[in-house]
């Protein structure tokens, strides 16, 4: 598998995810597919019929940091990777706007979804980020399921 | 020994502060520590046997054993992405 991972990018940020310079960050000349994840806070409705205005994301940032690059190296391991980037916000990201970003190049366009999709379910299930739902009349709640 | 506790989402909100130390007989294991963290902030009580635990940034369970200078943070259940 190709280790050389000095290009890939791993980033816990304040700041707007930037899809464009995400795509070329991973852009490769020994890459024939690109595959791209951005997850967005989508609106919804809690039960009392406030609409969500915001999410609010708290990190554990040492510990989420050493967790993405760890999915980064696993992943590197079962797939060939030719670049990732593996980017996700932190405070406040609103209704429409991404909350997370990952791109994956590979040689072939197959490895690219499957290295993607794993790296997104995986982030999801095990990385020290936790989300708070604002809503329209200043309530808040943490989303932590099964508590 | 001394050990730095973090608290993360809920469980900071609850605690009321970000962090706080603990001095531990040597040998304490988590679980041991958890008990104290309870006793200190009791509105945490009913979710400490519900949560994860991580020592310096890498997930535990309850019978390993802490070190002087570790830091253990309370890890509830995740929701990024």
């Amino acid at each position: 598998m190709n280790m050389d991972a000095s290009h890939d990018q791993i980033l816990l940020t304040p700041d707007p995810l930037e899809l464009a310079a995400a795509v070329a960050r991973v852009t490769d000349a020994s890459a024939g597919g690109i595959a791209v994840f951005l997850g967005i806070t989508r609106s919804e409705n809690n039960v009392d019929g406030q609409s969500l205005l915001t999410l609010d994301y708290d990190v554990h940032p040492e510990m989420a940091r050493a967790q993405l690059a760890d999915l980064a190296r696993h992943a590197r391991d079962r797939w060939h990777i030719s670049r990732l980037a593996i980017l996700h916000r932190t405070g406040c990201v609103a209704v429409g706007e991404p909350s997370v970003l990952i791109a994956v190049s590979t040689p072939h366009r197959a490895e690219a979804f499957e290295a993607c999709k794993w790296l997104i379910d995986t982030l999801k299930a095990e990385a020290a980020i936790w989300k708070k739902e604002i809503w329209a009349d200043g309530t808040s709640t943490w989303v932590h399921p099964n508590l | 020994m001394r050990i730095t506790v973090r608290f993360f989402a809920l469980i900071r909100d609850r605690a009321g502060v970000p962090q706080t130390d603990l001095v531990l007989e040597p040998g304490t294991a988590v679980a041991g520590a958890v008990k104290i963290i309870g006793e200190r902030f009791p509105d945490l009580a009913p979710l400490l046997p519900r949560i994860g635990y991580a020592v310096n940034q890498a997930y535990v369970d309850r019978t390993t054993v802490l070190r002087d200078g570790d830091e253990l943070a309370l890890i509830p259940p995740v929701s990024g992405g």
